[in-house]
């Protein structure tokens, strides 16, 4: 049968579709496995918002840097974790990305420049500013982008992160993931603004705001404010409206949110908006294929997961201090 | 009399002085419409609306920041952080302005205000959903720290401590929120603060413990017990200002004395109770006074169950002390 070649787009969106295909199918095996209890603790997932961390790491240079909240699966497996040193942490096992001793906010790989998950709301945006700044002293002409939640926007460090970007012109973007909800609170009760990327004004930093639809369109959006990081080395807050399909955590009933909602969001979900635009182009069975790779690699990450060895109480200590210490 | 869980007694507390004393409001992150992640607020927010059950967004140091201002004037807040990890925000609140406002004001102004919050392991919930932060409190002069181990205790000490004139954390420990039942009168009642409780009488050794050790400290002593070893466990409810006297009376007794505390063992409180223990009955000692706590490492994922101080870790100090 003959098919039109492929534009570049068509190859871009068929690559960041397997990106967030990966991400939504390990995400769906970590509840079934928290649901089994093979992960404990607080598990916070990215399902719905994938556009949002795949499209604007896209964008990115492999040596740029990326740091964001506990809903950081997405952004690690985005930024090139392999699926099994992600769910190996989750299972709290020692071939972990934190040797186990972490698990799902704790997300961290040096070799891709993934700078970790962050379970205290905004504590990691200063983080942000200050390895933006070592960049800029460095000269590599690394971006880094950081990511959190439009709760975080109500806390001191957000505040505190983005006066001293724009005072020092960093290369850095601040990128909130609006998903309306703040836990149980509504973007309403917590904001007394609608636009988030208005906080910028104050500290007459450039802005950007729109829709995680469409995972290109999120690639060519952060893509510009990346461009300003790094050749004028100007600070950017770009507001990403997206949605959870989820609860906040696996322990959330989500209550605050009628069903019809969560319906009407899902038919929107950029994942399935890419797939069936890849469908029209290629057609099902090529689309059928990568999707059996994914669920491959997916069920092998998963069996390794499971099958690893549990770290041993002796990496307590040398995981907490370099040498000795007093006992 | 009802039967309760922690989190129902604690409710009931917070119910009964809202209606007794229109001065009391409680705020924090989804404390109002939700009721707060372990429910702990339900229903208030229905029975004395949002100008008294306020939801706040997310910012620990806009919570308690205004709560302390509120309590300047006239107010008797009772601000809730989702949990104690995160009341670090909040600190310097805590410390800079709340703990020193009487002293500061010349005793004009007591700032006196309830900061409840979740704290302590065994959730799997890793190292910023576990931690046991009471010592970063004590040794803030200004602060009085509480941590109930029942239901009839919250009940009771979170009306003291409401009543108390000085400002007082309430920590609650969340592995027995709904383990811990028993029976709670309905209507008023006070345990006091600054009391401590011997939980189970013995002769050979004292346990000093509190939170929700004082489970894991019992099961070690029955187990003792059968070895012959009988421990006196005492339940410090109020961790700051202590019943020191209470200790003092069991250590002149058994000579002996091992405090068991969820924390890190450098500088936890333990570490404060032993410094008093020599101080005040030095001459009685028979044994080295021991400690079995967390370890001196952030608070972990996976081996939680390794840096607890449960029972299997307890006994063996218990034999060991007895046998010194
Ligand atoms: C300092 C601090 N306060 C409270 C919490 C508890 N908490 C975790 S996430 C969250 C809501 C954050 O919402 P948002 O920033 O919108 O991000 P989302 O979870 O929607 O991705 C809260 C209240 C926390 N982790 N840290």
């Amino acid at each position: 049968m003959f098919r039109a070649p492929m534009s570049e787009d068509q190859d871009e969106l068929l690559r960041l579709y397997g990106q967030m295909q990966r991400i939504r199918r390990v995400e769906e095996e970590c509840a079934r496995a928290y649901a089994q209890g093979k992960i404990g603790g607080f598990l916070h997932l990215y399902i719905g918002q994938e556009s949002v961390g795949v499209g604007a790491i896209a964008a990115l240079r492999p040596d740029d840097y990326v740091i964001g909240t506990y809903r950081d699966h997405g952004l690690a497996m985005a930024k090139g974790m392999p699926a099994r040193a992600v769910l190996a942490e989750l299972f709290g096992k020692a071939t972990g990305c934190s040797q186990g001793l972490g698990g799902s906010m704790h997300l961290f790989d040096a070799e891709h420049h993934m700078l970790g998950g962050y379970g205290i709301v905004g504590g990691h945006i200063p983080l942000a500013a200050g390895v933006a700044y070592a960049s800029k002293y460095q000269g590599n002409g690394r971006v880094t982008l950081c990511f959190f939640g439009e709760g975080s926007v109500t806390i001191g460090s957000f505040h505190e992160a983005l006066s001293l970007a724009a005072l020092w012109k960093l290369p850095i973007v601040f990128i909130c993931e609006n998903n309306e909800y703040s836990m149980g609170t509504p973007l309403a009760r917590s904001l007394s603004l609608e636009d988030v990327s208005q906080k910028a004004l104050g500290y007459a930093m450039a802005r950007d705001r729109f829709f995680a639809r469409d995972v290109l369109e999120v690639k060519a959006r952060i893509g510009e404010a990346v461009t300003r990081a790094r050749e004028e080395s100007e600070p950017t807050l770009v507001e990403v409206r997206t949605y959870r399909f989820r609860g906040h955590s696996m322990s959330d009933p989500g209550k605050y949110r009628t069903p019809e909602e969560i319906e009407a969001q899902k038919k929107l979900d950029p994942l399935q908006k890419a797939r069936d635009a890849l469908v029209a182009v290629l057609g099902e069975e090529k689309l059928a294929a990568l999707d059996a790779e994914i669920e491959a690699e997916t069920a092998d990450a998963v069996k390794h997961a499971e099958e690893a060895p549990e770290p041993s109480p002796d990496i307590l200590e040398p995981t907490t201090y370099v040498g000795e210490f007093a006992r | 009399m009802p039967q309760m869980n922690m989190v129902q007694a604690i409710n009931d507390a917070l119910r009964l002085e809202m209606k007794r004393d229109d001065r009391v409001v409680v705020l924090g992150e989804d404390v109002g419409k939700v009721g707060g992640v372990f429910r702990v607020t339900a229903g208030l927010y229905d029975e004395f609306g949002e100008d008294r059950v306020i939801d706040t967004p997310l910012s620990e140091g806009g919570i308690i920041g205004t709560a302390i201002g509120m309590a300047l004037y006239g107010l008797l807040p009772i601000p809730e952080i989702q949990f104690g990890d995160f009341i670090f925000p909040a600190y310097d609140q805590i410390v800079s302005e709340l703990a020193k406002f009487r002293y500061r004001s010349g005793g004009e102004y007591p700032s006196k205000l309830v900061i409840r919050t979740p704290v302590g392991g065994g959730i799997r919930g890793g190292h910023y959903h576990s931690q046991s932060p009471e010592s970063q409190f004590i040794h803030v002069a200004g602060l009085k720290v509480v941590c109930p181990t029942n239901p009839y205790d919250a009940k009771g000490l979170l009306l003291a401590s409401i009543r108390d004139p000085d400002p007082v954390l309430f920590f609650e420990p969340k592995r027995i929120y709904r383990a811990a039942k028993g029976e709670v009168p309905e209507g008023d009642y006070t345990v006091p603060l600054s009391k401590a409780a011997v939980v189970r009488p013995g002769k050979h050794l004292t346990v000093v413990t509190w939170g929700a050790m004082l489970y894991e400290a019992l099961d070690a002593a029955n187990q003792a017990a059968q070895k012959g070893i009988e421990a006196e466990v005492i339940d410090l409810r109020t961790l700051w200002p202590l019943d020191i006297d209470t200790i003092v009376e069991s250590v002149k007794k058994t000579g002996r004395v091992v405090v068991v505390h969820e924390a890190p063992k450098t500088c936890g409180l333990g570490s404060e109770v032993v410094a008093l223990i020599n101080e005040k009955c030095f001459l009685h000692l028979e044994a080295p006074p021991a400690r079995v706590c967390g370890f001196d490492t952030p608070f972990p994922y996976t081996l939680e169950m390794e840096y607890l101080p449960l029972a299997h870790r307890i006994l063996p100090q218990l034999v060991t002390t007895a046998q010194f």
